[in-house]
């Protein structure tokens, strides 16, 4: 039988893979952002889990709105990357740091 | 092992593999196309959940927009995606490190862990049985009327999200030609047009 922690443990496995990426892939960031939609997507299992065993819709709405701002994030990350890009030429992290001021 | 079981592990072992592809794989579009698996087959996870209404969301927004997103901007740019990776296999060392770390602190947790005795006393919206009201009808209820305000924000979240990505991708190229209607259409054939009266025989 599946328990709850089944699903605890897909979803840490989830989660540390998430932050393994982004230290592994240092320079590009477009696998960072990749990245980081792998950990909300491991935070929305973990949500949505809790709510299913203990009977609460309220988990899924809660992942209804980690959903909603994981979409504005994306949208909002590659903006900025394709802005960076247009005047860099590159998507290098390293080069970022020219935009302090 | 019944079929439930079975599902959970088919989908459980897809998750974790293409969300390994996704951090290691060397071309980025194939990042893409395995990380459009891992939310597929969360969605699953999710159906076997009993939140039918999240996993249909998840495909829709995140593999309808979100990767195609996420494709579309690793296309369009132009990057040399091979120098990006060189120094890869420097970081791994320390990326492993912290990966170890954080899976034996989230392995505490889970030792320890245990449910609150009232934990099902406290619940603020106890779901429905499947008798009476659909997941989606029941969620549905809940987000138009007592997370009404959350779901304004939300919805603003993305409207602002929508004009930020808009403003700050838009541009005018002053180097190319653009066509202006309005100056089409005002154009007027009296100041546009001149009529000479040419003699038979001569140049102008």
């Amino acid at each position: 039988m599946i328990g709850l922690e089944h699903y605890l443990t897909v979803a840490a496995a989830l989660f540390v893979i998430g932050i393994f990426g982004i230290f592994v892939n240092r320079k590009n960031v477009i696998i960072i952002l990749m990245s980081i939609e792998l950990m909300l997507l491991a935070v929305n299992i973990n949500l949505v889990a809790f709510s299913s065993f203990l009977g609460d819709l309220v988990g899924q709405v809660f992942t209804l709105f980690v959903l909603t701002v994981a979409a504005a994030e994306a949208a909002i990350g590659l903006a900025i990357l394709v802005c960076f890009f247009r005047t860099r030429g590159s998507i290098a992290v390293e080069d970022v740091n020219v935009m302090k001021g | 092992m019944g079929f439930a079981d079975f599902a959970f592990y088919l989908f459980a072992i897809t998750v974790v593999t293409s969300g390994l592809f996704v951090v290691v794989s060397r071309n980025p579009v194939h990042s893409v196309l395995w990380l459009i698996l891992a939310f597929l087959s969360s969605a699953g996870l999710f159906v076997l959940l009993g939140a039918e209404f999240v996993a249909m969301l998840l495909i829709i927004v995140y593999v309808g927009a979100v990767a195609v997103l996420f494709l579309f901007v690793v296309m369009m740019l132009d990057v040399d995606f091979a120098e990006l990776r060189g120094e890869l296999a420097k970081f791994v060392p320390l990326a492993g490190l912290i990966g170890v770390i954080l899976l034996m602190e989230l392995a505490l947790v889970f030792g320890v862990w245990e449910t609150a005795e009232n934990a099902t006393a406290l619940r603020d919206a106890v779901t429905p049985a499947m008798s009476e009201t659909q997941n989606t009808a029941a969620l549905g209820e809940l987000i138009y009327t007592k997370y009404i305000y959350l779901f304004q924000a939300a919805g603003l979240i993305l409207l602002v999200a929508m004009i930020g990505a808009i403003v700050l991708t838009l541009r005018h190229r002053p180097d190319i030609k653009r066509q202006n209607i309005l100056s089409q259409i005002y154009r007027d054939p009296a100041e546009q047009m001149e009529l000479k009266d040419i003699k038979p025989g001569q140049g102008l």
